[in-house]
């Protein structure tokens, strides 16, 4: 069982929550994040993910340990997938169980931000008439210290 | 021989993925003018962030032979 993957297969939710289930937990938290059809007034037909893949597993290990410093009761397990979606379709699964509710939130809140910010994952939008990387032109998510901050607890 | 990977948009402009340097060491900002001199492309790592081995790494990180940079977008994964 790898509890941090990039695949290029559609993703089980109920895989995903299995990992972090355990006696211990009366709580599990998840995140889906799913294909937009819509942003800014412009339709997607579809997006294309592309990831570093060893180093993106890495890094979302590296998420699992901040977790686990930060929350060190909760288990947390994270899939994020690759290649061509279509709306609706599932990008990423994270799931977080805890003994309590609370801390499951907000460590599965806090791991979707940090993958927005040090995980090796791209996007690149396509609309009916043409296709944008994310993150790629103006629209680009600066890094004001020069790289992303290791230790972000911006729970 | 030194690898650099180039991912999303660079990837794109460059049209390739992979780029070996017969170089034994290079610091990562040299690397950088070589691809943008290579390329014509100046601004071609604004915004960029770099790794050595799969780690975050700064201009002055010495890269040597066997060594893997890559050179990473901002990223939008989620």
């Amino acid at each position: 069982m790898k509890p941090f993957e990039i695949t290029k297969d559609p993703i089980s939710v109920q895989e995903v929550i299995d990992k972090v289930i355990h006696p211990d937990a009366g709580a599990v938290n998840s995140f889906i994040g799913t294909v937009r059809e819509m942003t800014k007034g412009k339709r997607t037909t579809y997006l294309k993910y592309e990831a570093y893949i060893p180093m993106a597993e890495k890094q979302l290990r590296k998420i699992g340990e901040e977790i686990a410093a930060e929350w060190t009761d909760a288990k947390c397990a994270i899939t994020h997938r690759i290649g061509e979606l279509g709306i609706s379709e599932i990008a990423v699964v994270i799931a977080v169980s805890t003994p309590h509710r609370a801390h499951s939130f907000e460590a599965c809140r806090y791991a979707i931000e940090r993958i927005k910010e040090i995980v090796p994952i791209w996007k690149k939008e396509h609309w009916e008439d043409g296709s944008m990387w994310v993150g790629d032109q103006l629209e680009t998510t600066s890094y004001p210290k020069g790289r992303p901050e290791s230790e972000g607890k911006n729970k | 021989m030194i690898k650099v990977l180039l991912f999303a948009g660079m990837q794109e402009r460059a049209g390739k993925s992979e780029i070996q340097l017969d170089e034994p060491h290079l610091l990562v900002s040299e690397i950088k003018r070589k691809l943008e001199n290579q390329y014509d492309f100046p601004q071609m790592f604004t915004g960029c962030l770099s790794a050595v081995n799969e780690e975050f790494a700064e201009d002055d990180t010495e890269v040597r032979s066997g060594d893997v940079v890559a050179f990473i977008p901002p990223v939008s994964g989620g």
